[in-house]
């Protein structure tokens, strides 16, 4: 279970090379599904398109129940990208892990904190990129009156990425622990360890599913919150 | 060792900065093929949709307009031609009945008028039947006369019936 990471530094920086692979994989199967789903657009959709177009309408809800959208409306890229690259980051991890030489290779990219911390950092700062944007540096400024705003932001930031990384790294160690220690122990273990195993994995494909929309709608949220004058 | 490696997780202990740089740039790069490839387009053709079906709906909305207004003028029109055919039936039965009126009173004066003229034609026919008759009767009689009076008449007698005939055929002047 204690598995090492595969590093390298490069240019001063420390890459987990792990981490690299699952991110490029994770992107390149949420291109081609797009790219698949909006593959010969028609008026009458049919087949991948009405998923994508489904896809399509439960961001703009998403984005509705938050803000009006004349202003939400520019989000609707960020959140499809958001929630397709997430929910396949957090699927990647449940059907197998891979070590290769006592280091892990296949994981949910999403079972990092750096990666998590990073989209949620890049949330935020749109969100501040926009909030002075839309608002004025003035206006901008106004939500800092009451002081505790300030410690909200770090606050918001750290739970948006913290709350994503735990949920699904505690799927993943739960399943190592499952399939990699008690499977692994005796025949009865390995017995033993079916059921709980397939449980927990469907329970893990509902916690993907529900923490990357729970990560899109928090990211609508604190957008609205900086680009809305009502707030 | 195993419980604290749970609990922070496997890679916390050194700071990979390297896979956040990673990550955003991804991020980025995923963001900009799928605005380009994907979404883009997708997008394009759902608004591109939602206008055609909002046209749709407004040049429905236009033809529904267009029939009830036809109906409606046809309605009127259907009206006008009842109205104008009942005038012109009207007009058609005025008519025939003055008509009627002309020819019998026509055919009256016509009929009034042959009969006057046969009646005319008749009293004509018999004054000239008479005239013959009596043309007929008188040289009959003077046949009939001779003949009786060239067996016994002598001359003297025939002077005075000759006389006679001639003063009552002037007396009948």
């Amino acid at each position: 279970m204690n598995h090492g990471s595969p590093t390298a530094d490069l240019f001063g920086l420390t890459f987990n090379l792990s981490n690299v692979l699952m991110i490029t994989v994770a992107s390149v199967i949420v291109f081609i599904i797009a790219t698949l789903g909006s593959r010969k657009l028609a008026m009458k959709p049919t087949g991948m398109q009405n998923f994508m177009e489904w896809v399509m309408d439960f961001i703009k809800n998403m984005i509705n129940s938050s803000m009006d959208w004349k202003t939400g409306g520019r989000f609707q890229l960020l959140g499809m990208t958001l929630i397709m690259y997430l929910f396949v980051s957090n699927m990647l991890g449940l059907p197998f892990a891979i070590t290769y030489d006592h280091e892990l290779w296949w994981k949910s990219p999403t079972a990092d904190p750096v990666v998590t911390l990073t989209l949620a950092v890049l949330v935020l700062s749109l969100a501040h990129y926009y909030g002075i944007q839309m608002k004025g540096f003035k206006g901008y400024l106004k939500a800092y009156k009451n002081p505790m705003t300030l410690i909200e932001e770090f606050s918001n930031t750290l739970t948006l990425g913290l709350r994503l990384y735990g949920n699904i790294f505690a799927g993943e160690v739960l399943l190592g622990l499952l399939a990699g220690t008690l499977a692994m122990s005796s025949i009865w273990g390995a017995l033993g360890a079916i059921i709980p195993t397939l449980v927990w994995q469907g329970y893990s494909i509902f916690v993907g599913a529900i923490q990357s929309f729970i990560f899109v709608t928090l990211t609508m949220v604190y957008l609205s919150h900086k680009v809305s004058s009502d707030h | 060792m195993l419980t604290s490696g749970l609990v922070l997780g496997l890679s916390i202990s050194k700071f990979n900065g390297g896979d956040a740089l990673f990550q955003l740039i991804m991020f980025v790069i995923l963001l900009f093929l799928l605005k380009k490839y994907a979404f883009g387009p997708l997008m394009g053709i759902m608004t591109q949709r939602e206008e055609h079906v909002a046209s749709e709906i407004n040049a429905a909305e236009a033809s529904r307009l267009e029939a009830s207004k036809y109906l409606e003028e046809q309605r009127e029109l259907l009206k006008q031609s009842r109205v104008e055919a009942s005038k012109l039936i009207e007009n058609a039965k005025q008519q025939g009945e003055a008509q009627r009126e002309d020819i019998i009173i026509q055919a009256r004066t016509e009929a009034e008028r042959l009969k006057e003229s046969a009646k005319r034609e008749i009293v004509q026919e018999r004054e000239k039947a008479i005239v013959a008759l009596r043309e007929q009767v008188a040289s009959l009689s003077v046949l009939i006369a001779s003949k009786v009076i060239e067996k016994e008449l002598s001359e003297a007698d025939q002077e005075k019936l000759i006389n006679h005939y001639i003063q009552e055929a002037g007396e009948e002047r």
